[in-house]
């Protein structure tokens, strides 16, 4: 071994054996999955941003004849009229793509009781516009007389530029959006965070009763889609509601309440974040704190707050993204209050602009991609705080401070339930607030907007083929990522495709899921409109937490499994069928779990890609509530509650049995 | 291992052939924004005179169906529309999107009904007409007087009020206020919307939404459609609709055959039914003001002057100036829509 004669030898490589190269296979396999579900729908979109639409008058050309109707011959074309007539400024002639201009204005004299004719062309056969509401291709000479002609206008012309960015950044209202975005989510953010640390802080540092009751109402809220608190506030703050009096002429339509229902439906988020913080903070600081005779408000201004501080910032990052980011609250409840999630929705669905509607999603991929980099770096840092010798912080009993936060705990959890409960209550009322007696009939759905109960089970076959087929890519991709040697170039360019999906919002992945696949050059296309679309949106839209969940799992498996196998020459995927497998199980459950229970409540990603024969029940919730049919609404948004509860019990009952079968070997 | 994504596909395929493979003989897909309850309806009546024909419903409301429509313009998926705004199918038409055809019995159609062009790209089914829904309970209880006009809603007392739909989001806004800028001028029709804007306390992004709103009590005047006034009525609510004196905006469902269908026959053999006066009666159940003469039966709670009191509505302005009535609006009521 110590042998120094030796002649130099080749230089060594690792040589690739069959698994190797199959491993790399699988790498450049998933690898080429993200780049199809999620690389290439973001470029097309960012393209799509720089398409613009605009009116090219010198590509007219015009004749107007004297008052007996005979011409003379002069040609001229629209850029010189609107020269001479000057009524089209520069900024005018940037259109949308339905945008149509009239011709009549160029000429200052025009009247349509004139007996002068008129006649006009598009200089190419390309160059069309419209007489009335027929399409003319340009090309050959058209006359009309002046009543026929006050209806010629012309037609946009497709070009690339920042065309649209000065439209959407010479718009005031849209513009204004950016800072109305901006300042719920910052309120929100604030809010959240503080209520949800003094709630973590009573579940990690007291010794109160019902903690793991308190801890599962809190994670109630990531059971519903997030519209369902926005309907919840209606009912109880709007000008019908029961506690229309606390808002004391305040409306609920707006700022106030998108704050509110953001707190609700990022709270679990925050808490988790939060309590994974506090709970490994290193009792020792504690014990020396103490014996130093710190008081006790001492102790958490310096010792608690410092050692939750990674975990705060990351919750609120965390939170700040998922209030700006998200679509269906200040949907249901935003009134007049315009947000950039909102503003993509009535690009595209209000007004045909698809094209500003890619503007206002690069608009809102900024402080999306902020809040995401922010986030990850402080998540690097959170690791290096625990150390082999931390000892967990056991609290002791005192009975004061236990009662306190049994009472703020018990708030907290009176207030969720409330939310949850109003809208149950609402859903069995016959006709708010005029007759309220219980009844079914909103249970109805076929007789609604929004694909009745068709939906409602078109989501269970979304959320399970999604946990299924989403389980698989996403454990194996971690696996291959994290058990191979070598190819660390692929290796980083893969993480950083996995990382992605964060930070992008799901309006924008909807949307470029669209310009993507419904391109009929696309050999892919023929996916659009199909389940399998919405399967592969919302596997690629919570494929970070997925992945990052996988990777933990699989960290903590020593890599010397891989050498050992590869010593008895065994073949990597039997090690991962018996070993990698069972051992990751519960992370594996974890993982299918979570992406059951947000393909069930998203809105965001599959709203624009949703068909008739795959409509979905989150989506119902948001189109009754947008044909004002609510109470249909909250009784669908509590089937979705039910659905993720039943899943959720069935999960973890699954996962204690299997666990006790595959897991013994930990407690030995 | 290696057939996951085989999987994958096959599943897609799966999904594609079971809508594809059935038992009818010619299938076509029809975009429509009818209320969904009546979708069954349509098909079944349809299908009494065609059994061989199935109709594959693709529904939405007019603005997503719209959205739909143009963003497959290139590779259209719909054979036909059946049910859709005039005003939008107007805007597919100038793209040269919709296939010129003249259905059997067209010249039976009353002509406002018809697309001027020959042959004509699109005909219409049945009209729907603006109205002030008005919750007679919640105004008492607020101290109201029923408005008579469009002008009455300006007036301060109605102050924070009054619901109306986005035009940028529903196509009964834009009908309505294409029809103000109609009835009352360009220039006097943005002065009575800023007037009306003081009053205003939501816009919606859905048509119906303002009526159900009333109807709910939420508040106590909701600008929408007759149609969905009278359902609500119907269904218990405290409700009065109103027919504004000035005259009312109206947009018609209207049909058309999409230009690239691959069964132009069965198309053509849908669009044949839906003028006919079997069809005209079909739709009359909902819709009070229907395209074939002489069928129209009065519809419970339907205000009953309501017909004559529809604008003479110029589609094509409605068509060609949309864009920049949008953006009009947009910039005068959606940028200080919040007060700071």
């Amino acid at each position: 071994m110590a042998a120094t004669a030796l002649p130099p030898g080749r230089t060594t490589r690792i040589r690739l054996d069959g698994d190797a190269w199959a491993k790399r296979g699988f790498i450049a396999i998933i690898a080429l999955y993200l780049v199809v579900a999620l690389a290439l729908p973001l470029y097309a979109m960012l393209s799509k941003a720089f398409s613009t639409f605009q009116f090219d008058l010198g590509r007219y050309e015009f004749q107007v004849s004297d008052a007996a109707g005979t011409f003379d011959g002069t040609i001229v074309t629209g850029a010189e009229l609107n020269a001479t007539a000057g009524v089209y400024a520069p900024e005018d002639l940037i259109a949308g793509s339905a945008d149509r201009m009239p011709v009549a204005k160029l000429f200052a004299d025009f009247s349509f009781r004139s007996p002068v004719r008129y006649r006009v062309r598009g200089v190419t056969a390309g160059d069309a516009f419209v007489a009335g509401s027929d399409r003319v291709a340009g090309g050959a000479w058209q006359e009309y007389d002046s009543n026929t002609f006050r209806r010629v206008a012309l037609l946009p012309f497709a070009s690339t530029g920042l065309g649209n960015f000065t439209r959407y950044f010479s718009t005031p209202s849209l513009v204004r959006s950016i800072e109305n975005s901006l300042v719920i989510s910052t309120l929100s953010t604030i809010v959240t965070v503080l209520l949800a640390f003094f709630f973590s802080y009573a579940l990690n540092r007291s010794c109160m009763r019902f903690k793991g009751v308190f801890r599962l109402i809190a994670m109630a809220p990531i059971l519903v889609p997030s519209l369902l608190p926005g309907i919840a506030l209606v009912y109880l703050f709007g000008n019908q509601g029961f506690l229309k009096a606390l808002m004391m002429g305040e409306t609920i339509y707006g700022p106030i309440g998108i704050v509110a229902g953001s707190i609700f439906f990022t709270f679990p988020h925050a808490m988790l974040i939060i309590s994974t913080a506090l709970a490994i903070s290193d009792a020792r600081l504690y014990e020396a704190a103490t014996s130093l005779r710190a008081s006790r408000w001492k102790i958490f201004w310096t010792v608690t707050v410092p050692g939750a501080r990674y975990g705060l910032i990351s919750a609120a990052f965390v939170v700040f993204n998922l209030v700006i980011t998200d679509f269906g609250l200040p949907k249901v409840i935003g009134g007049q209050y315009n947000v950039l999630a909102v503003d993509i929705y009535k690009q595209v669905i209000g007004q045909q602009n698809f094209e500003m509607g890619a503007v206002v999603s690069v608009v809102l991929l900024v402080p999306a991609l902020l809040a995401f980099a922010v986030d990850r770096l402080v998540q690097r840092r959170q690791v290096a705080l625990l150390s082999a010798r931390s000892v967990v912080y056991q609290p002791k009993p005192d009975r004061g401070f236990d009662w306190l936060c049994f009472a703020y705990c018990g708030l907290i959890a009176f207030f969720i339930l409330a939310i949850l409960g109003i809208c149950q209550f609402a859903a069995l009322v016959k006709f708010w607030p005029y007759d309220l007696s219980l009844s079914l009939k909103n249970y109805a759905f076929d007789l609604m907007d929004g694909g009745g109960w068709q939906a409602y089970r078109n989501s269970i076959q979304l959320a399970l083929l999604t946990a299924v087929f989403g389980t698989i890519v996403v454990f194996v991709g971690a696996y291959m990522v994290e058990k191979t040697d070598g190819f660390l170039a692929g290796r980083t360019l893969f993480q950083f495709l996995a990382m992605m999906p964060m930070a992008i919002p799901g309006m924008v992945l909807g949307l470029a899921y669209i310009f993507f696949f419904n391109n009929p050059a696309n050999p892919l296309h023929f996916i659009y409109a199909t389940m399998a679309i919405l399967v592969l949106s919302t596997i690629t839209h919570f494929y970070t937490v997925s992945h990052l969940t996988a990777v933990t799992a699989l960290k903590q498996m020593d890599n010397e499994f891989e050498s050992v196998a590869s010593s008895l020459k065994q073949p990597f995927f039997k090690l991962f069928a018996r070993v990698s497998v069972p051992v990751c199980l519960p992370a594996i459950l974890d993982i299918s779990i979570y992406l059951f229970v947000n393909a069930m409540t998203t809105v965001s990603a599959v709203v624009f890609l949703y068909s008739t024969d795959t409509a979905l029940a989150s989506i119902a919730v948001l189109n009754m509530d947008d044909a004002g049919d609510i109470a249909p609404a909250a009784a669908m948004g509590m089937m979705i509650f039910y659905t993720n509860v039943a899943a959720r019990t069935a999960h973890a009952f699954i996962s204690n049995s299997v666990l006790k079968r595959t897991q013994a070997w930990r407690l030995r | 291992m290696f057939l996951k994504p085989l999987k994958k596909l096959s599943l897609a395929l799966a999904c594609t052939t079971a809508v594809v493979g059935a038992v009818n003989a010619a299938e076509l897909t029809v975009y429509t924004a009818i209320e969904a309850e009546d979708l069954a309806r349509y098909a079944e009546e349809f299908n009494k005179v065609n059994p061989d024909i199935k109709v594959n419903w693709v529904r939405d409301s007019t603005g997503v169906i719209t959205a739909k429509l143009l963003a497959e313009k290139d590779n259209p998926q719909a054979d036909v529309i059946w049910g859709l705004a005039a005003t939008s199918l107007l805007l597919m038409k100038s793209e040269g999107m919709l296939e010129p055809y003249a259905p059997a019995g067209v010249e039976q159609l009353d002509k406002k009904f018809v697309d001027s062009s020959n042959p004509p790209t699109w005909t219409g089914m049945d009209a729907w007409v603006a109205s002030i829904c008005y919750n007679t309970v919640e105004a008492e209880k607020a101290g109201l007087t029923p408005p008579t006009s469009w002008k009455d809603l300006t007036k301060p007392e109605y102050k924070g009020m009054v619901i109306m739909p986005n035009p940028n989001s529903s196509g009964t806004g834009f009908l309505d206020v294409s029809s103000w800028l109609q009835m009352f001028g360009e220039e006097e029709g943005w002065a009575y919307m800023d007037a009306l804007h003081e009053n205003i306390a939501q816009y919606t992004h859905s048509g119906s939404k303002p009526c159900k709103q009333a109807a709910a009590g939420e508040i106590p005047i909701g600008i929408s459609f007759a149609f969905r006034g009278a359902k609500s009525k119907a269904d218990g609510a405290p409700l009065e609709i109103i027919v504004p004196s000035e005259g009312v905006g109206w947009d018609m469902e209207a049909t058309a055959i999409v230009a690239g269908t691959d069964d132009l026959d069965a198309a053509k053999k849908l669009v044949d039914f839906t003028i006919t006066k079997q069809a005209s009666e079909m739709y009359n159940v909902g819709y009070a003001v229907v395209a074939y003469p002489g069928v129209a039966k009065p519809v419970q709670f339907f205000p009953p002057n309501l017909t004559e009191k529809m604008i003479d509505n110029d589609f094509e302005y409605a068509a060609n100036n949309r864009a920049a009535i949008l953006k009009e609006w947009q910039a005068r009521y959606d940028s200080k829509s919040e007060a700071k």
